[in-house]
């Protein structure tokens, strides 16, 4: 049985990181590019809580506004989405095309 | 440990806070207030944010003079437990910010009313990202700066926004909040692995830490270090739009209501400016060997990018756009000029990227001030079209407009030539002149698309014949942009001052008070 370190939980949040990364760059569907954003946000959380084993609870507390921040940026991003949807039957980005070059 | 509420609170984080305060108290005072007011009263709103403003500043200079009265080199302190610090180069940004949400608030009046879309919220939500603005630019700790940050930018995203039944501003909303929350998820990811290195959320902290790491590896960074500093730095050049991170500027200048979009392309773009030069000049100055190859190729594909886009465009707010991401470029320039000189490095790089916030303000918002009062009722305005023979419907403003055209292309008797003057100067003092040339090359490109609207205003001739109504907010509004680009122009030795006072440069110490 192999001890759970740091590095550990820093892999994990790497890998949730690229995932979340992935997400955004490749899906066409808006909310789950928000979910996206929301998983890059908590590979933060895990490693800011991660990190906090070694120095003391800041990494904690900036866990915890990050996480009152990924819950502002989801309400104000559907409430945009649904202005949008009123208006434009679609939550596909690749159907927002109004505006370019 | 129990500790009495003093402790937590004291007189310097009164005194430091107060214009945040103010500022979030007036938001909030709006907010109750617009629920009491019948429509045709909402222009009081503006009036109260105008006061709000005004307040604020009169809480920035309390601190000012506070300052002042302890003596010529007392920069600044900090507050609220070292999270925060209010310093000239602080003071310097809350003055931008504030002067430029003030000539916003005058052109939205009208705007707002000929788009029905007048709510109190408005005014509301720039003030509070105002405080975002304010937190970026006084912040010490991450968590602050992040937190700023984002209170800046979703106060934006729903400005952006704001024209619920327009799809363009829908959609310029859309792309700005998912790409702007998708760059701060990455800058945070960098921030978390800085703390991660260096047990610190202290700009101050984590500088001391990366100092002693790169004496010992001897000027080579460890991998996880610039996995970190490439996370941040990407987060940063985001914000203010650098190619290849500027996909999101254009659209979303061009969907936002037009006084947004000036509001946008001064305020917002400062306070990304303050918070850039706080990290990477202060917190990660001993990194600054790994970051500049980066800027030097951000900064040449920026010009070169944005002036090629720049040149077909055929919307005024797109083209304006396309422009403000080559003034970022010409602004990178700067911290190049910084970051390759020599040990102690001079600061001339960040002074000239700070006279060019300070002119850019003003010639920019002048620019964009002329673009909304083409809004009419039944015209929406914003194609070059749409400015064709202005000369002929308003004499005042197409001249007004001229001026701040030729400021940003850079033209010598007027106030854009000293920020340039002064990033190309410090380029040619640390040795890049291949650089050097380079962006004067660009600077005399971007002339040709600044004169395309110059020579649709004054030679083709107007579609409609009427002359253009021009409220009172918006010609107070032009008239303080315009002098302003006239008189720094034409005296720019005080603004310099108020430059080198900012950064706490005299002839004895020229390095900049940001690196101490």
């Amino acid at each position: 049985m192999v001890p759970i370190t740091t590095l550990h939980y820093l892999i994990v949040a790497a890998g949730l990181f690229v995932l979340g990364v992935v997400g955004v760059l490749t899906r066409r569907n808006v909310v789950i590019v928000l979910m996206s954003i929301e998983l890059i946000l908590n590979a933060v959380n895990l490693n800011l809580v991660a990190f906090s084993r070694l120095w003391g609870l800041h990494g904690q507390v900036f866990a915890i506004f990050v996480i009152t921040d990924a819950a502002a940026e989801a309400a104000v991003g559907l409430g945009i989405l649904i202005a949008f949807f009123r208006n434009k039957e679609t939550v596909n980005v690749d159907e927002v095309d109004l505006l370019k070059w | 440990m129990p500790g009495t509420i003093s402790q937590y609170f004291t007189g310097t984080d009164y005194l430091l806070g107060l214009p945040i305060i103010l500022l979030t108290l007036f938001a909030l005072g709006i907010l109750l207030i617009d629920l009491m007011l019948p429509p045709e009263w909402k222009w009081a709103n503006a009036v109260t944010a105008f006061v709000g403003v005004l307040f604020a500043s009169a809480g920035v200079w309390r601190i000012q003079v506070a300052y002042a009265q302890r003596g010529p080199s007392f920069t600044g302190q900090t507050a609220f437990a070292q999270s925060m610090v209010v310093d000239r180069f602080a003071i310097y940004f809350f003055y931008l910010f504030l002067g430029g949400t003030a000539i916003a608030i005058l052109m939205s009046v009208r705007y707002l009313e000929i788009e029905h879309e007048h709510h109190g919220e408005f005014y509301a939500l720039m003030l509070f990202s105002v405080v975002g603005m304010m937190c970026m630019a006084a912040g010490l700790d991450v968590v602050l700066i992040f937190i700023g940050l984002e209170l800046m930018a979703i106060s934006t995203y729903v400005l952006v926004g704001f024209l619920r039944t327009d799809r363009r501003s829908n959609e310029a909303a859309l792309k700005y909040l998912l790409l702007g929350a998708f760059s701060s998820g990455i800058f945070a990811y960098g921030l978390s692995i800085f703390y991660g290195l260096s047990g610190s959320t202290n700009l101050h902290g984590i500088s001391v830490y990366l100092r002693r790491q790169m004496a010992m590896t001897g000027g080579d960074a460890d991998p996880i270090i610039v996995i970190a500093l490439l996370t941040t730095a990407t987060g940063l050049l985001f914000k203010i739009a650098a190619i290849p991170f500027h996909q999101w500027l254009p659209d979303a200048y061009e969907g936002a209501p037009t006084s947004i979009t000036g509001f946008m392309s001064v305020a917002v773009k400062a306070a990304a400016w303050a918070m850039l030069l706080r990290i990477l000049v202060y917190g990660l100055y001993p990194l600054r060997s790994v970051y500049v190859p980066l800027v030097i190729f951000v900064s040449i594909a920026t010009m070169t990018g944005a002036n090629l886009a720049a040149l077909t465009q055929t919307n005024l707010k797109r083209l304006l756009a396309y422009s403000s991401i080559a003034h970022v470029g010409y602004m990178l320039l700067g911290l190049i000029a910084f970051g390759s000189g020599q040990m102690p490095a001079s600061a001339d790089g960040i002074k000239g990227i700070l006279i060019y916030l300070l002119v850019y303000t003003f010639m920019n918002l002048g620019a964009f001030a002329v673009v909304t009062s083409l809004r009419q009722r039944e015209v929406i305005g914003d194609e070059i079209d749409d400015i064709a023979g202005l000369f002929f419907r308003a004499p005042t403003e197409a001249i007004l407009m001229l001026i701040f055209l030729l400021s940003l292309a850079g033209i010598p008797p007027l106030a854009g030539f000293y920020g340039k003057y002064f990033i190309f100067l410090s380029l040619i003092e640390s040795g890049h002149y291949i650089l050097a040339s380079l962006a004067v090359l660009y600077a005399v490109f971007g002339l040709y698309y600044y004169m395309r609207i110059a020579n649709a205003m004054l030679m083709r001739p107007a579609a409609e014949k009427e002359p253009l109504p021009v409220s009172l907010g918006m010609k107070v509004a032009l008239g303080l942009t315009a002098f302003a680009t006239v008189y720094i122009g034409i005296f720019p030795e005080r603004f310099i001052g108020l430059v080198n006072w900012s950064l706490g440069l005299n002839p004895t110490s020229p390095v900049a008070m940001l690196m101490r």
